[in-house]
């Protein structure tokens, strides 16, 4: 089965989960045996911007997939703010790019999905599948070319994005994807309430397939970073949808208790000034390290050094940080508005808002050692059965159903 | 003459208010009175009241032949006594037939014995001291918490003056022998070990209205020939009380198939004895029980209770408390401590099931194991606060958070 994929983010270059998800799904897939073409966006550098769209082939172990470059200003998360103070940037340097990009976020959507359908004219394939908003055009059009059945894989709306208050543009095009689409997959039940409340669709079109965690990666049982003071770690990027605010709010709480804890905010986002202003507000300066966005092994790192790792997200579609976390032998504290709370039992879970049983939960896992111990073992246990093999196979049902019924 | 022994076992306890970091010092109520009243009102409408009810009903018609065994825990008693008075006088109007014999156990139905001979002793004579206030006797067979047994339980009873005691008839202590005659146990003097037959127990206990079970429906006809039809000569059906309304609840049918029963015996010449009857019989072998048993779980061990790091930190550090407690004199404190001391507390702390999300569900008033561990370490917390307090009125309001004896022995 061939599988024409558009994607947002891919790894190394990820800031988020979804990079992290598509990665995971992609592999498991490629692994038993669909065929994977990677549609992804990427500013092309000054040299090749004539150059629309390039092709590779990514290698991942013994197992190959297509990648395809789209040249876009298209960027993980970007704002249409973000997008513009880009665009009128590149205006200066090079007259070129007028014509090239979009005016704003939203055009540029649409010449994205323009290029899409030049893809879709020359590819083969047999179904479409897109993650979220910025390719559910693309996904539209190339259903359109080509009259093959489209799926949309919701990884996040823009309720959660937003902590409540989307983006009228965004919700469209979000409603339009979710309209067009032969099938929804949702990251999680969360995500399919969500969907079914906030954009109308029917709960028969919406197929709940849970994130996973990557298993070759051996649990480091020895990679604890030993030191003197607590630890206790957040790590996302530094918006509403995360709660880096309650996180905040709580260390001060836990600091009355237990004022030798260090609290490690790792991340970065349109919140970080504010955050560093209220913690310096609360006196906390010397108990608060801001250490930026992290990649690659710094992000083990700081897992590891972390005594707990919270989760305070707001809305969390799924949130495959904490699997991560349990990965690297520190225990976690979720929040129930999230879809991991749905496949991980092995977890403390407050409701974002509860800053009082956020810093409950903080300080027992601080004072009580049987309690991180259980958390973290068995955590670990429930991993195993938390796989993208799980998740691919139920994919590869979906596909299957929806090629029959065509 | 094949007999039939009836052991019922009632028990509640003194479940614990969700219990924050921030209360330490501050507040001393660690029992959630509005969620036990609630419990026992509604366990005492479903299975109390009406089998204490019907019990007498067989007892009166069967014109004293039919005789069952009560152990009721002094938890239990309390919160009757407390929320549901007309349960206690229920039980009394049984005891009072002459045909119901209560047993002794420890008051907190506690695992006191495995951590502190001496609170297992104090609390074996407060329940002792209770079963003869409202019932007028006075126990001489003992059954230990959720049927706990081992040799060195029943050497320490019989030299507190007990007869008999009660244990689990599990495979691996039975082997080839049948739960079905009196035995001995090994290194006492003349102790009766009455086993529990958990086939035939569980039939009704568990698989009663399980659908599945290739037996069902039991009729109370078909469970009277199995037992007709049992090797041996006394077959032990040990059971919660609960079983009856609660955990098979009425429209199970429970409730007629226990009316028609005792009937549906006697047709075949099968009779009723109670404990202390049994033990005048002559043990037929000497049982050697050196690791514990009990009647939990698949496992039979004690793995339900202190199974994991969380429950045995927990446990260790409640009796690490004892010496401390008992020499403040203060009798709240005294009493808050000891209601600490439940089995349940520990059972809900299990994480044995919890992955597969079953079992261990029944009455448990916590989402995760962990909750109910922070909660039980917070209220340790406040008690080593209190005698803190009680030894030093002046200590200041600030509270230090520990898991370990060690560091708290040298807080207090």
């Amino acid at each position: 089965m061939k599988v024409l994929m558009f994607g947002w983010e891919f790894p190394p270059n990820n800031l988020g989960g979804l990079g992290t998800a598509c990665y995971g799904l992609t592999k498991a897939l490629s692994k038993k045996g669909i065929s994977i073409t990677f549609v992804l966006p990427k500013s092309a550098s000054a040299h090749s911007h004539l150059n629309i769209i390039t092709t590779t082939d990514l290698y991942i172990g013994n197992i190959k997939m297509k990648m395809k470059y789209v040249n876009s200003l298209l960027l993980p998360y970007i704002t249409d703010k973000d997008y513009e103070k880009m665009y009128k940037g590149l205006l200066f340097g090079n007259s070129l790019s007028g014509e090239l990009y979009g005016k704003n976020l939203f055009e540029e959507v649409n010449k994205y999905a323009e290029k899409a359908a030049i893809i879709a004219k020359f590819e083969e394939f047999d179904l479409i599948h897109c993650h979220d908003w910025m390719t559910f055009r693309a996904g539209i059009k190339a259903k359109e070319v080509s009259g093959k059945p489209l799926i949309v894989h919701v990884h996040a709306t823009d309720f959660d994005r937003t902590g409540g208050n989307p983006n009228q543009a965004v919700y469209d095009i979000e409603k339009e994807g979710m309209r067009a689409a032969d099938k929804i997959i949702a990251v999680s039940n969360y995500t399919k309430d969500m969907i079914i409340k906030h954009y109308g669709i029917s709960p028969n079109k919406v197929e709940v397939v849970h994130n996973a965690v990557e298993q070759e990666v051996n649990i480091r049982k020895d990679s604890k970073i030993e030191h003197q003071d607590k630890i206790v770690l957040f790590l996302g990027r530094l918006t509403l949808q995360k709660g880096p605010d309650y996180f905040i709010e709580a260390a001060h709480r836990v600091l009355q208790i237990l004022p030798n804890t260090k609290f490690i905010i790792a991340g970065s986002g349109e919140m970080y000034r504010r955050m560093v202003d209220r913690a310096a507000e609360l006196g906390m300066g010397k108990n608060m390290l801001f250490t930026g966005h992290l990649t690659g092994e710094d992000i083990d790192r700081a897992y590891q050094m972390a005594d707990l790792y919270v989760m305070p997200s707001v809305s969390e579609p799924f949130g495959i940080t904490p699997l991560e976390s349990l990965k690297n032998n520190t225990p976690v504290l979720i929040s129930k508005q999230s879809g991991v709370s749905e496949v991980l039992k092995n977890a403390l879970k407050v409701d974002f808002w509860d800053i009082d049983e956020m810093t409950n939960k903080i300080v027992s896992v601080l004072s009580y050692s049987p309690l991180k111990k259980s958390l973290i073992e068995n955590g670990q246990r429930e991993l195993e059965k938390i796989t993208w093999d799980n998740a691919a196979d139920k994919c590869i049902n979906i596909y299957s159903k929806l090629r029959k019924a065509k | 003459m094949k007999s039939v022994c009836f052991y019922f076992q009632v028990h509640q306890p003194y479940r614990l208010k969700k219990y924050r970091i921030f209360d330490i010092g501050k507040s001393h109520d660690y029992f959630d009175d509005a969620l036990n009243n609630k419990i026992m009102e509604k366990v005492a409408k479903k299975c109390y009241l009406p089998t204490n009810n019907l019990i007498l009903q067989i007892i009166n018609e069967s014109g004293g032949k039919f005789k069952a065994a009560y152990s009721i825990t002094g938890t239990a008693l309390e919160q009757f006594e407390k929320f549901v008075p007309a349960v206690i006088d229920s039980f009394i109007e049984l005891g009072k037939t002459g045909n119901v014999e209560f047993l002794s156990e420890t008051y907190y139905h506690s695992l006191s014995f495995l951590y502190s001979k001496a609170e297992f002793i104090n609390q074996v004579s407060l329940h002792k001291q209770k079963i003869l206030e409202l019932f007028q006797q006075n126990p001489n067979i003992f059954r230990n918490t959720e049927l706990i047994y081992n040799n060195e339980l029943a050497h320490f009873v019989e030299r507190l003056g007990y007869k008999g005691i009660l244990g689990e008839g599990a495979d691996h202590v039975l082997g080839w022998r049948s739960p079905n005659f009196v035995y001995k146990s090994k290194s006492t003097d003349n102790m009766k070990l009455l086993l529990k037959n958990y086939k035939l127990s569980d039939d009704i206990a568990f698989r009663f209205s399980n659908k599945g079970w290739e037996e069902w429906p039991l009729s109370a006809e078909k469970f009277a020939s199995w037992l007709d039809s049992a090797e041996g000569e006394n077959i032990n059906l040990f059971m919660d009380y609960e079983t009856f309304g609660e955990h098979q609840w009425e429209d199970t049918g429970i409730f007629n198939f226990m009316r028609q029963l005792p009937k549906e015996l006697t047709k075949r010449n099968l009779v009723f004895k109670t404990p202390s009857e049994l033990i005048e019989k002559q043990h037929i072998a000497e049982l050697d029980i050196h690791n514990p048993v009990s009647w939990a779980d698949l496992e039979r061990d004690l793995s339900a209770w202190l199974g994991n790091k969380m429950q045995k930190s927990a446990i260790q550090m409640l009796y690490d408390l004892e010496q401390e407690v008992k020499k403040t004199n203060d009798n709240r404190l005294l009493e808050d401590w000891r209601k600490m001391q439940t089995s349940d507390h520990f059972y809900y702390m299990c994480t044995k099931w919890f992955s597969d999300g079953d079992v261990h569900k029944y009455f448990n008033p916590y989402d995760t194991p962990y909750d109910s561990y922070m909660s039980f370490m917070n209220i340790l917390n406040d008690i080593a606060f209190r005698v803190k307090r009680i030894k030093n009125k002046d200590l200041p309001n600030n509270v230090v958070i520990s898991e370990t004896p060690s560091l708290l022995a040298n807080t207090l």
